[in-house]
C-alpha cells in the first residue's frame, strides 16, 4: 500500500485502456469507468449503478440508476458540469430496489459517499450496499450555465453539435461532430469555474475504490488507482477476463509525475484559499469547512 | 413467588466483566429511533451480549427510576409543561456519563417543533424543546428516524471509549469528535443550516446528498444546487448533517475500509 499525500492511498497504479470497441468509440480516454461498471453489472457485483445520464439539454447530465449496460453506454464521456449523483443513492436502495449499489462521480461525491457509510445521517441500509465506488479525477467543475458560456460564447460552437469536450494541455478543447475543433485556454475559464470546488483537497479521488482520469497516461488511455480491497478484487477479476489493456504506470509518458504534480497544484491552492478564507475581512471569516 | 425464584435462578450467572451501561431515555418522540435501535437486528443482540447491559428502556427493561448508566440514549424532546419529563432529562444528565440525543426530535425538535398543543387529554402540552435547551448533550445522531448503523457506530465506539485499550480510545475519540461538535453547535437544525453554513459560503459542491438523506424530500436541485422548500422541512438537521461540507472528518473518513472492518469484526 502506498500512502502518497497528493495522490492518496492505493495498492496498484497502471495505465490503462479498454479491451471493448464499442466502449472505446465513445469513451473519455480508455473506457475505464464504463468498463468497469458494465463488467461488475453482468458479473452480478452490482445490481445497478448511479451515473451521470442524459439531461434535458444537450451536454446537461442528470444523475440517473442504470440498470443494464446500453444504460451505462448513454453515461459516457466527461460533461463538465454539475450532476448530483449521490441525490440518488438512498433512492437506489428504495425505489430502485438495489442491494448493491455502483456509484462513479468525482472527488467530492466519493467524500459524501465515504461520510454516509461512516456517518449514516438518515442513510438506513445505505452503508453496506455500497458495493463498487469508481471515483474520477477532478480539477474542478462547472455549473451547466458556465458550460454553455464556454462553449457558444468563448469557442463559438453550439452545444448540440459538440460531439466531446476536453480539457489539456493547458487548454478547453471543443470537438463538434463535424470536425471542427475549437479551443478555449483554461486562464479564460476559470472565473466560470464552481465556487465549492475551490477548497477541495482531492484531485484523484482518493477516497473511490478505483479512481480514474486521463492525466498521466497517453492519448487514449487512463490511469487507474486500485485504491481498497473491494477495488483490488473487482480489478483483478477484470484484467482476468481480459476486460483492460495494461501498461505499467513507470514506462508510460508523462507518468505519475505530471498527476502528482497537478494535485500539488489543486491542493496547495486550495489550501491557500481556506487560509484566505480564515482571514477573510469583511466582518466575520468565511467558513472553513474542514475546521 | 415460584416465578420470582426461577427468574433470579437464571438470571445470567456470570456477567461478561467491562460491559458498559447503557439506557433508552424516552421522551415526546415517535417511538421510531427505538424501531432504528432495534433494526440492527443481530447486531444489537451481539452489542447486548458482549460490549453493553441495557439499564433502562421504555418497553425492554422493568425499571422504573433512572439509574446510574455509562451512555444514556435520549429519543424524543422535552414538553416543558410537563414537570416529569423535565426532572426525568435532568436526572439523565447527572446519572449518565455521556448523553447521547438520539434523532432529530432530541438535537434539534425535529417534527415537535411544530406542535400547537390542543392534544388530549393534555391540550395545555405546547412548548417542545430539544433536550440541549435543557441540558449539555456530549454527542447528536441527528436523523428522522437515525440509521441502525450510526446508532450502532456510536454505541460501539462508545464502548471503546469507555473500555477500550489506548489506541482504541483514539480512534473512538476522533469518530466521536465531529458528533460532539454537532452537539455544541447548536439546538435548531433545518434546510437553513445548509443554506447559511454551506451555500450562501460558496462551498456547496451539487453532489446532492442533501436531497437523498431528507426524510420528506423537501430538497429539490435546481442548478444542480439544492434548493430547499421550507413549507415541507421538519427540521430534522439531516441535511446538514449528511453535507460533507458541513463536517469532513479527515481522522476517520479515510480510513473508511478499515473502520469498517472494525466495526463488523467486533458483530461477528
Amino acid at each position: 500500500m502506498v500512502s502518497d499525500p497528493y495522490l492518496g492511498k492505493y495498492m496498484t497504479c497502471v495505465s490503462a485502456r479498454s479491451t471493448d470497441k464499442e466502449i472505446l468509440k465513445k469513451a473519455q480516454d480508455g473506457g475505464i469507468a464504463t468498463t468497469l461498471m458494465v463488467y461488475a453489472l453482468e458479473q452480478g457485483i452490482i445490481d445497478g449503478a448511479i451515473v451521470a445520464g442524459e439531461g434535458d439539454r444537450p451536454w446537461q447530465p442528470r444523475p440517473f440508476v442504470a440498470m443494464s449496460r446500453k444504460d451505462i453506454l448513454k453515461a459516457q464521456g466527461a460533461k463538465y458540469n454539475i450532476s448530483p449523483q449521490i441525490s440518488w443513492l438512498k433512492e437506489a436502495t428504495r425505489s430502485f430496489g438495489l442491494d448493491r449499489v455502483g456509484v462513479t462521480g468525482v472527488c467530492c461525491q466519493m467524500q459524501a459517499v465515504r461520510k454516509a457509510q461512516l456517518y449514516p445521517i438518515n442513510m438506513r441500509d445505505v452503508p453496506d450496499k455500497i458495493a463498487l465506488a469508481v471515483g474520477l479525477f477532478c480539477m474542478v467543475n462547472f455549473p451547466y450555465d458556465s458550460i454553455q458560456a464556454l462553449v457558444e460564447d468563448h469557442a463559438n460552437q453550439s452545444l448540440s453539435s459538440v460531439k466531446k469536450m476536453e480539457i489539456g494541455k493547458g487548454k478547453f478543447w471543443v470537438h463538434t461532430e463535424r470536425g471542427n475543433v475549437a479551443t478555449v485556454p483554461l486562464k479564460d475559464t476559470h472565473k466560470y469555474e464552481q465556487p465549492g470546488c475551490h477548497v477541495c483537497l482531492d484531485y484523484v479521488s482518493n477516497l473511490g475504490d478505483i479512481s480514474t482520469g486521463s492525466v498521466g497516461s497517453p492519448d487514449g488511455w487512463s490511469t487507474v488507482f486500485i485504491r481498497t480491497k473491494v477495488g483490488n478484487d473487482i480489478w483483478s477479476k477484470a484484467i482476468d477476463a481480459d476486460l483492460f489493456e495494461t501498461k505499467p504506470i513507470e514506462e508510460v509518458k508523462p507518468g505519475l509525475e505530471l498527476v502528482t504534480k497537478l494535485a500539488k497544484e489543486k491542493i496547495d491552492k486550495n489550501r491557500k484559499t481556506l487560509e484566505e478564507r480564515r482571514n477573510f475581512g469583511v466582518n466575520k471569516a468565511l467558513r472553513d469547512p474542514y475546521a | 413467588m415460584e416465578l420470582l425464584k426461577k427468574m433470579k435462578t437464571t438470571k445470567e450467572a456470570k456477567p461478561v466483566a467491562n460491559k458498559i451501561k447503557i439506557g433508552h431515555v424516552h421522551l415526546s418522540g415517535c417511538t421510531g429511533d427505538l424501531v432504528s435501535i432495534a433494526d440492527n437486528y443481530l447486531g444489537f443482540i451481539k452489542i447486548l451480549d458482549d460490549y453493553a447491559d441495557l439499564v433502562y428502556g421504555l418497553t425492554l427493561v422493568d425499571v422504573r427510576h433512572i439509574p446510574e448508566m455509562d451512555v444514556a440514549l435520549v429519543e424524543g424532546s422535552v414538553c416543558i409543561e410537563d414537570r416529569e419529563s423535565v426532572e426525568e432529562i435532568r436526572e439523565t444528565r447527572k446519572k449518565s456519563k455521556m448523553v447521547v440525543a438520539l434523532g432529530s426530535c432530541a438535537c434539534y425538535g425535529n417534527i415537535t417543533r411544530f406542535c400547537r398543543g390542543g392534544q388530549h387529554n393534555q391540550p395545555q402540552h405546547e412548548s417542545f424543546l430539544p433536550i440541549g435547551d435543557l441540558i449539555d448533550v456530549d454527542v447528536y445522531i441527528p436523523g428522522c428516524p437515525p440509521s441502525p448503523e450510526l446508532i450502532r457506530n456510536v454505541t460501539i465506539m462508545a464502548y471503546l471509549l469507555l473500555q477500550g485499550n489506548e489506541d482504541q480510545k483514539v480512534l473512538a475519540d476522533k469518530y466521536l469528535k465531529p458528533l460532539m461538535a454537532l452537539a455544541k453547535r447548536g439546538t435548531t437544525g433545518s434546510f437553513g443550516d445548509l443554506m447559511y453554513d454551506v451555500i450562501n459560503q460558496g462551498l456547496c459542491i451539487a453532489c446532492g446528498i442533501c436531497a437523498a438523506s431528507c426524510p420528506v424530500r423537501a430538497i429539490t436541485l435546481e442548478f444542480g444546487k439544492p434548493q430547499g422548500q421550507r413549507d415541507l422541512c421538519i427540521k430534522c438537521g439531516s441535511c446538514y448533517g449528511a453535507c460533507p461540507r458541513s463536517f469532513f472528518n479527515f481522522d476517520v473518513i479515510p480510513e473508511f475500509e478499515a473502520i469498517s472492518e472494525l466495526i463488523a469484526d467486533v458483530l461477528k
